[in-house]
């Protein structure tokens, strides 16, 4: 049977709150991202917005969201399709694993990108 | 002469199910798609199954898939679903079929069951009735016209996934029906109930139940109302 344990906070309303909240950040750091870019930057430019305290929080805030948006999307694909009901016992082998997986790579990812920030 | 296209299975004879064709004269009216049903089921081949009853859409008995779209058989006229003069019937996605374009509704009805479709209040019961504003009562209006033929529950994909665990947008229409009611006094037991991320939460607003209502009736809005009743309650 499908189960909530893997998902994000075992609450389906804590669970869709973040999924919209972090939906705003995630929106508003990829447009002021594609708002620089598309004015033109040059290295010195991009490294000096950087090494801001302001956009270190910033950007770090939007690798934290998209973990968590990521996680809450992903936790519903695979409880939606990769289920006993559509594939008998090998569905939940199957969607135990990529939870797993997809959890680990998010938090993998997420210490990465903080290496990567504030070096 | 319209092309009739409809879905067949007899799990007693069949390997699988099959379409079979028919040839229908309509005489130029424009029938209700019932009404071909019933001129192939007397004419053609009575073995042809279906569920209906008082084929006026009220007792939502011949819920089917007609081109593609969930509706009531009765109170769908041909000129509003026919494309290139083909009518292709099937029965409503998703729930197991019991004989050509019957389906097994018990998954349907246990979500039904499970959001305790009845008003429940635990103060003492007055002389004669309990009493409503007719503001109060005006909040139930979209809500209590639900015939539960299921059209919108089997169009819905979260439901077609997870049967078992989503409500689907029927029961929840009809949650929201008892939320929404002044005179229903356990609210906080059937917020609690709600929450966890299948029951309510498996909605992601694609709207095919408000697409599909032959009564009109906006499930997703009603869902949303149950949010934001869960939200104010655990803020």
């Amino acid at each position: 049977m499908v189960t909530a344990v893997t998902s994000l906070s075992r609450s389906g309303l804590s669970d869709w709150l973040v999924q919209r909240v972090t939906a705003v950040i995630l929106l508003a750091f990829f447009g002021f991202i594609g708002f620089k870019l598309a004015g033109g930057v040059s290295y010195a430019e991009w490294s000096a917005l950087f090494a801001q305290s302001w956009m270190k929080v910033f950007a770090l805030l939007a690798a934290l969201s998209l973990a968590a948006h990521a996680w809450i999307g992903m936790w519903g694909v695979f409880t939606d399709y990769l289920t006993e009901r559509l594939m008998g016992g090998k569905g939940n082998v199957l969607r135990i694993g990529l939870q797993l997986l997809t959890s680990l790579s998010l938090v993998i990812y997420v210490i990465w990108a903080v290496q990567i920030i504030w070096r | 002469m319209l092309q009739v296209s409809i879905y067949r299975y007899n799990p007693e004879q069949d390997a699988e199910p099959s379409m079979q064709d028919f040839q229908v004269d309509t005489g130029g009216k424009d029938l209700m798609v019932l009404d071909v049903l019933e001129l192939i089921k007397g004419q053609q081949d009575t073995t042809v199954t279906y569920r209906r009853s008082c084929r006026e859409g009220v007792c939502g008995s011949d819920g089917v898939n007609i081109n593609g779209k969930n509706g009531l058989a009765c109170i769908t006229p041909l000129s509003e679903c026919v494309k290139g003069n083909k009518l292709v019937i099937r029965p409503l996605p998703g729930l197991p079929v019991i004989r050509d374009l019957v389906v097994d509704m018990s998954l349907f009805y246990a979500q039904y069951e499970k959001v305790q479709p009845y008003l429940q209040n635990d103060t003492p019961a007055p002389a004669i009735e309990r009493y409503q504003s007719p503001e109060d009562r005006e909040k139930l209006d979209g809500l209590y016209e639900c015939i539960l033929c299921a059209c919108c529950s089997t169009s819905c994909p979260s439901f077609w996934w997870n049967p078992d665990r989503f409500i689907g947008p029927a029961g929840l229409l009809q949650s929201y029906r008892f939320l929404a009611d002044s005179r229903d006094t356990a609210t906080e037991e059937r917020l609690a109930r709600l929450d966890d991320p299948f029951s309510v939460f498996r909605c992601h607003g694609i709207q095919n139940c408000v697409n599909v209502c032959p009564k009109g009736l906006n499930p997703t809005r009603a869902i949303g109302h149950i949010r934001g009743m869960l939200l104010k309650r655990a803020a």
